[in-house]
């Protein structure tokens, strides 16, 4: 109900603002759609981008909408069609939208939309429980590689991060990809459940998710994804342990297609501006996201080669036919 | 007596008036918009979270808690008067809740309903408090073999209250698996029966259903039998209140509802339906007044509504302790922790034991609150019973699709909404038992997952299922349950004519 008016109140505010001439940002006036329901990890990056984009001054107002449905494929189509070159909406996307695009066979794809750029990522790890034999990477790649089916990952749903992760894993320290043992739960609490009560072998999730739990010694941190060790952390990377993993959970904002390119710069400026500004690196502090801020056409490269690189990962795994 | 002191001083915080009143304002807001249906407690919460943000630590773990229970209170009060349960887990309630109130007891359902919540809530309260360290050791060791024996369980036990007749109570159960394997396969990413539309490869949402069975299908149902009977609804008869009897039909109900909801909410994937089914059948079967059930029985209300009340304090066990949010309620706790930067965990308790405690203590509160709030209300809302059939059912309709609409914009949601609608018709026309549908689309999922995870985890060896002790007591449970009433019907055969 609430959410009903905030949007009347929202439509109101809109109306008045759209007879008087606009000038630069300040009179922005942003729609934000969150591609998934209230609560997830799309729609906190569209609240705290909604936040700091009006606490730092760029917009006048933002408002988010949520359309939740299959990983975000019923959203970016409704994004697509609906807001073809309307240069006030934006997107919030990341990682698992690729993979599930791919999965369900979406008519539209992320080529359609006109990048804006990537925000955040969050640092993948692959924890054991504290009683297992496994001690290192290495040891979770012997394992591997004796026999790969007696190996089981526990992490999210089937395609996400997790999934690929684990199918990179294996791929990495020379198994066969295609015969991985990965176990999907929702949500990583159930995961954590399986973990720890030693059910499964390994358990893949974001670093933030199980850090309470790695410190407190009831799950032992593997490895890391992160390029270079994470400063002030004992965990090391995979790198490091000879093994060429590297993969983030990144999430990014996107506009509509058909945009003009003053219509791109406007936005481009806008989100630059909110990434630089204070409240916006409160927001990171507060969330444990890493900022990974990257603009422009690096990012629109940055997407085409993560497409291609999940959706070989999916089809090596059977969860996408060619 | 470390915790004694905690909760003490959690307490003193909490009843200061100004937070009191956050409690007051909580409980209303709350209770306001869980009435919409198919708008439950962690969409509740979801929408007011921005209201909430604005205040200090202290005063918005009380309004937080305060909205957390008006939201689940409302569920149950649309469950009970219009027969539209707020969300899956009040969905019981709705069976006996909504006879009563057309029999002109509505005011002791609702009061059963909140009474049961105050005691459900306050003795899982004090179970968190101090049995969470040990329970949660027990409820990690719940492995998916466990909890497809527990389905199983809750599959055996919940089929004897389908009705009448086996037969169409299978054939409902059966719409409900069907429709429960609609969407993307969870264990290999396949799209199973969505026919090409994005919006089905969630899945059928359970509120959806229950709103489209429950409230459309029925307001379906009285428009046609208009002209044929009109059934005459008494919005009041006897006394608003509860009377002795009622009390004393209720109190087992309640402690019975609150050994369902504590143990199994606290399991990572124990949820609040499987307590509030097993709590409604094991009443039906206890009961003294056996014809009564189907007919309005103020068990079928006390139990299923202290289980569910209980179950949401048992997922706060995980989520305070292991820092895993299990129901979407709780995913919303966890944002309402995050707003102070910090995750709750293993460490949470000794780290930011102020905050646990205050939260705990709020929950006490807003559980008292809502009494205060609703108790006098009972008479308000009875009233709208008194609201002429047509107008009744037509808010109804908007109601319904209002409570859609906000949960997930979309016309295919609302097309399945006015499907499900016509299905819950014919089934009412041709007496086919309707909760059935909606413990197939819950349960069918959960077992079938469960189930597939346990034999890759095994390598496919199906003995897993027997080597896990929980798993092997439980699927007993379920085997003697299944075969005891036709042993116990051949020991005593002239018995079966007297029911």
């Amino acid at each position: 109900m609430s959410r009903f008016f905030a949007r009347l109140a929202g439509a109101a505010v809109a109306l008045t603002l759209a007879a008087a001439t606009p000038s630069f940002a300040q009179q922005l006036e942003l729609k934000l759609m969150a591609p998934a329901a209230p609560g997830g990890g799309w729609d906190q990056t569209a609240r705290s981008m909604q936040q700091a984009l009006v606490a730092s001054g760029v917009a006048r107002s933002v408002q988010v909408t949520n359309v939740p449905g299959a990983g975000g494929s019923v959203g970016i189509a409704q994004f697509v069609n609906g807001a073809k070159g309307d240069g006030n909406q934006m997107m919030v996307n990341g990682f698992v939208m690729v993979g599930a695009l791919a999965m369900n066979k979406s008519p539209v794809t992320l080529e359609q939309v006109t990048p804006i750029a990537r925000l955040t990522e969050e640092i993948q790890v692959i924890v054991v429980p504290a009683n297992s034999p496994i001690r290192n990477a290495q040891d979770l790649a012997a394992a591997v590689r004796a026999d790969i089916a007696k190996v089981t990952f526990a992490g999210g749903s089937a395609g996400g991060v997790d999934h690929v992760m684990a199918a990179l894993f294996a791929g990495a320290v020379g198994a066969d990809a295609k015969k991985i043992n990965y176990i999907p739960f929702s949500g990583g609490g159930e995961s954590l459940a399986a973990i720890l009560g030693g059910k499964v072998t390994a358990g893949i999730s974001g670093l933030s998710e199980y850090e309470g739990q790695i410190k407190s010694g009831k799950l032992r941190a593997i490895g890391v994804t992160s390029e270079k060790r994470i400063p002030g952390s004992d965990i090391p990377t995979f790198r490091e342990q000879g093994i060429d993993l590297v993969i983030a959970n990144w999430r990014s904002v996107v506009a509509p297609p058909g945009i003009t390119p003053e219509q791109k710069k406007t936005l481009s400026d806008a989100v630059e501006k909110m990434v630089k500004s204070d409240a916006w690196k409160e927001i990171l502090k507060q969330k444990g996201w890493e900022d990974a801020y990257l603009g422009g056409d690096a990012f629109a490269d940055f997407l085409k080669k993560e497409t291609v690189r999940v959706t070989d990962v999916l089809k090596s795994v059977g969860l996408v036919k060619s | 007596m470390d915790t004694f002191a905690a909760l003490a001083h959690g307490m003193a915080v909490a009843i200061q008036p100004v937070n009191l009143l956050y409690a007051l304002i909580g409980v209303f807001l709350g209770t306001a918009v869980g009435v919409l249906p198919g708008i439950g407690p962690a969409l509740t919460v979801a929408l007011l979270l921005p209201v909430i943000y604005k205040l200090d630590p202290g005063g918005s773990l009380i309004m937080f808690a305060g909205i957390y229970y008006g939201g689940m209170y409302g569920g149950s009060t649309t469950a009970i008067l219009i027969n539209t349960p707020g969300e899956s887990a009040s969905m019981a309630t709705a069976l006996e809740g909504n006879k009563m109130a057309k029999a002109g007891r509505g005011g002791p359902a609702l009061a059963t309903s909140a009474i049961g919540s105050f005691v459900a809530g306050t003795i899982a309260t004090i179970g968190l408090a101090f049995l969470a360290p040990w329970l949660v050791d027990f409820a990690v060791r719940f492995g998916p073999e466990d909890y497809f024996a527990l389905m199983c369980v809750a599959f055996v036990t919940v089929s004897a209250t389908f009705g009448d007749s086996p037969i169409r109570g299978l054939t409902s159960l059966f719409i409900g698996l069907t429709l429960g394997l609609v969407g993307i396969d969870k264990l290999t990413g396949q799209a199973r029966l969505a026919f090409g539309v994005p919006e089905l490869l969630d899945g059928v949402e359970v509120t959806t259903l229950a709103v489209g069975l429950f409230a459309v299908g029925e307001a379906l149902y009285v428009a046609s039998r208009r002209h044929h009977s009109e059934e005459k609804l008494e919005p009041v008869r006897g006394s608003l209140w509860m009377t002795k009897e009622d009390w004393k039909r209720s109190w087992k109900p309640w402690l019975r509802g609150t050994m369902f909801g504590f143990p199994i909410g606290a399991l990572p994937a124990g949820g609040a339906e499987i307590p509030t089914f097993l709590s409604y059948s094991t009443e039906k079967r206890l009961t003294k007044y056996p014809e009564e059930f189907g007919k309005g029985a103020i068990e079928g209300v006390a139990g299923p509504e202290a289980a569910n009340n209980a179950s949401a304090a048992g997922t706060l066990v995980p989520l305070l302790t292991l820092g895993l949010p299990t129901s979407a309620t709780a995913a919303m706790m966890l944002a309402g922790f995050q707003q102070y930067g910090l995750n709750p965990g293993p460490l949470l308790f000794a780290e930011r034991p102020d905050l646990v405690w205050g939260l705990i203590a709020s929950l006490f509160i807003a559980n008292v609150m809502l009494l205060v709030l609703n108790l006098p209300l009972v008479g308000l809302w009875v009233r709208l019973l008194a609201i002429p059939q047509p107008w009744l059912y037509a808010g109804i309709l908007v109601f319904a699709t209002m409570g859609t609409i906000a949960a997930k914009p979309s016309v295919v949601e609302l097309s399945m909404l006015a499907g499900f609608g016509v299905l819950g018709f014919l089934m009412r026309r041709f007496d086919f038992p309707i909760a059935p549908v909606v413990v197939g689309l819950i349960l069918g999922p959960i077992a079938e997952s469960q189930l597939r995870r346990a034999l890759a985890i095994s390598l496919g060896d199906p003995m897993t299922l027997l080597q896990s002790p929980i798993s092997a007591t439980l699927l007993g449970i379920a085997l003697i349950a299944l075969l005891a009433p036709f042993v116990l019907k051949g020991l005593g055969r002239f018995k079966a004519n007297e029911d």
